[in-house]
């Protein structure tokens, strides 16, 4: 019960939060000199009606506080307004946003998969070869610009031909039967999936290497050494339950990294998603996309973080008993 | 204590690399003007895109010479349907070593005209090639490298002091400043940075001098930064703040400011230390970032990103790979700095073990 109303309570946290961030993003974007309508007049294809309605809805002609009421209004109801090319914002987010979705949570699968076992061996095994070993690729894979990293690939999928370079999917993809269209998503994701992956797997590595490193060496894991326990289970028992749990903080962070270094790797790799969007959106200064998609960026951070906590407060029983407090 | 870090620095193999490796560029890029055999807006349109030089030093006969390189001529190849480079070997470009070569300013202020190596005046000698305005490759590098090895470290300088002096306060004062304080620093934080990011580069206004953009694109990193930074100096005043040297400056009727700056902002010096070095190479990155996309330091000054913004471009980067060595440089520069921060942290901060 307590649980819950800490949810609840954790949840209601991030209503204040998105207004502030919302009222930020307003703010920056309405008080650059740009006119938020001039691709808008400038697409012979939308009519002066939809320019009316437009400014209307947005209340330009109304002081800035004003203006922001009434994009929140509509926000809060779902309508996001149109594009520069006349679309519906709220279509094109659709679109995108399950796109970086898919793509960071298998990202932050696979980093999980491979840099937790990686830096339990790496702590286990501190300060052999093998430790040494892996510190220096984990310093190289940090190193390496994402956007450079992805150039390089592309160059390599360019020249063998084993890749498709850009998209999400084939030209014929609608053709294609339901196992035909999974292997080609697959293909298509391999190579933004491994820069992505190169990049954020160093961090999670050493965090998960630094955290097991600092509770071998506790009092308590002492005593289970002295004990005459085996090693195995003094790691795998005792040590890891409590090593484990500031990762789970991490994900959040590690969500909100991937959102940012996606941005790069989905430009390079022409891959359909958020961050391409708020890009493109931001190089032909469509205002309302742009809002939209920084405001949906940071719902998706802010929820990101939402979950971790509240998977802390299960997998934590000291922080569960305090109420959160320490979260 | 900076004694200290330093030994320990040059005791370990791989931070005394970095070091080594980080002291040859700056020093390259400090005499980029006497390095570079071109100044950076030296452009030969004819030459766009020619391979590096070839540098010979035996002669067709078979003899030791002095070295030389010989220009490239372009022609079409209509089998391949592309543009090849052929040396044309019609004329000998001997290679001087200080000689007279583009006139420059060393350091803005000295008027020369040496360069370290230089060929003849309808020589070129492009080193690593040439972009497509027929500028030198390696002659941009270095200057590149100037605003790319120099801009992560003056957002850092302006973003500390905000960081520490916003942290502090909300951490001092406590109650309703602090919470409101740090709702706001969270909020900055909940927005995804490059977004943020691209969106404050993107509403610059055009036609500003490059000082004016570089010092702008320096404040919009910072603004970035500052409030992850905020929070943690933060927790670390909340930490220290009940202590009885701050209770014995109260005493004495220091004022609030004075406390903060004077007594318990100095609490953090090695946590600021650690920060700076291992948040450098960030910086480094995102400039780069935002430059590959056209958002950062623009043409005709060069940065490492926005050379690369060329290979964006599948032909050049399958042609002409000379144009991705900014990739490499900047790889080895973040390389170096991660090395040398780690080594720091563990100096000053003993109980993390990350290393």
């Amino acid at each position: 019960m307590q649980i819950l109303i800490y949810i609840l309570k954790r949840i209601l946290q991030t209503i204040p939060l998105l207004i502030i961030v919302s009222l930020i993003s307003f703010f920056i974007i309405r008080l650059s000199p740009v006119d938020p309508l001039a691709e808008l007049k400038l697409n012979p294809s939308v009519s002066k009606e939809t320019l009316q309605r437009e400014t209307e809805r947005l209340g330009l002609d109304k002081p800035i506080i004003v203006q922001y009421g009434k994009w929140a209004k509509s926000f809060v109801k779902g309508d996001l307004g149109i594009t520069s090319n006349g679309e519906q914002v709220s279509a094109k987010l659709k679109e995108r946003i399950p796109n970086t979705l898919l793509l960071t949570v298998i990202v932050i699968f696979l980093t999980w998969i491979v840099g937790v076992p990686l830096g339990i061996l790496a702590a286990v095994k501190w300060k052999t070869p093998f430790d040494r070993i892996l510190t220096v690729l984990t310093s190289i894979g940090m190193a390496i610009p994402s956007f450079f990293f992805a150039v390089l690939l592309l160059i390599f999928a360019v020249k063998t031909g084993w890749f498709p370079v850009g998209g999400l999917t084939s030209s014929n993809f609608l053709e294609m039967s339901f196992s035909q269209k999974v292997m080609d998503i697959t293909r298509h994701l391999i190579l933004p999936v491994t820069v992505l992956f190169t990049i954020s797997l160093a961090g999670l590595q050493r965090q998960m290497r630094a955290n097991l490193l600092d509770v071998l060496d506790s009092d308590y894991v002492k005593f289970a050494r002295a004990k005459g326990l085996s090693e195995f289970k003094v790691v795998f028992k005792h040590a890891l339950r409590n090593a484990i749990n500031p990762m789970i903080t991490l994900l959040g962070f590690e969500f909100a990294g991937l959102l940012s270094g996606a941005a790069l790797t989905e430009y390079v790799f022409q891959y359909p998603g958020l961050g391409r969007l708020i890009l493109e959106a931001v190089l032909r200064s469509d205002i309302n996309l742009v809002m939209a998609s920084l405001m949906m960026g940071a719902i998706m951070l802010v929820a990101g973080n939402l979950i971790a906590d509240i998977l802390l407060i299960i997998t934590d029983p000291r922080i569960r008993e305090a109420g959160g407090r320490q979260a | 204590m900076i004694r200290e870090v330093f030994k320990q620095l040059m005791k370990d193999k791989f931070a005394k690399a970095a070091l080594i490796v980080l002291g040859i560029i700056y020093l390259a890029l400090f005499f980029a003007d006497f390095l570079a055999p071109y100044t950076k807006d030296f452009s030969d349109r004819t030459m766009a895109y020619v391979p590096p030089s070839k540098i010979f030093t035996i002669d067709e006969n078979g003899k030791f010479s002095k070295p030389y390189t010989y220009n490239y001529k372009r022609e079409f190849d209509p089998d391949e349907l592309r543009i090849i480079y052929k040396l044309d070997r019609s004329r000998k470009h001997y290679i001087k070593f200080f000689a007279q070569g583009q006139p420059y300013k060393f350091l803005g202020i000295i008027p020369m005209k040496r360069h370290l190596v230089t060929t003849d005046n309808d020589g070129r000698l492009f080193l690593l090639g040439a972009d497509i305005n027929g500028r030198d490759v390696f002659s941009r590098l270095l200057f590149g490298g100037r605003i790319s090895m120099t801009i992560g470290f003056l957002a850092l300088f302006v973003l500390f002091p905000i960081g520490l002096l916003y942290g502090g306060i909300a951490g001092y004062f406590g109650g309703k400043v602090d919470v409101i304080m740090m709702r706001f620093a969270e909020a900055v934080m909940s927005i995804p940075s490059f977004y943020l990011l691209i969106i404050l580069a993107s509403i610059l206004p055009s036609g500003m001098t490059s000082v004016q953009r570089f010092m702008l694109i320096v404040i919009i990193l910072a603004l970035i930064g500052w409030a992850g930074f905020a929070r943690v100096v933060r927790g670390m005043v909340l930490s220290v703040k009940n202590q009885e040297f701050v209770q014995a400056a109260k005493s004495i009727g220091a004022s609030r400011l004075r406390i903060i700056v004077k007594h318990i902002l100095p609490q953090t010096t090695s946590f600021v230390i650690v920060a700076m070095t291992l948040s450098v190479p960030s910086y480094i990155l995102s400039e780069s970032g935002l430059s590959f996309l056209g958002l950062g330091i623009q043409q005709p000054d060069a940065s490492w990103g926005n050379m690369l913004k060329e290979a964006q471009e599948y032909t050049n980067i399958i042609y002409r790979p000379w144009l991705l060595t900014p990739g490499f440089l900047i790889f080895v520069a973040v390389l170096a700095f991660n090395l040398i921060g780690d080594t720091i942290r563990d100096v000053l901060d003993p109980k993390s073990k990350v290393r």
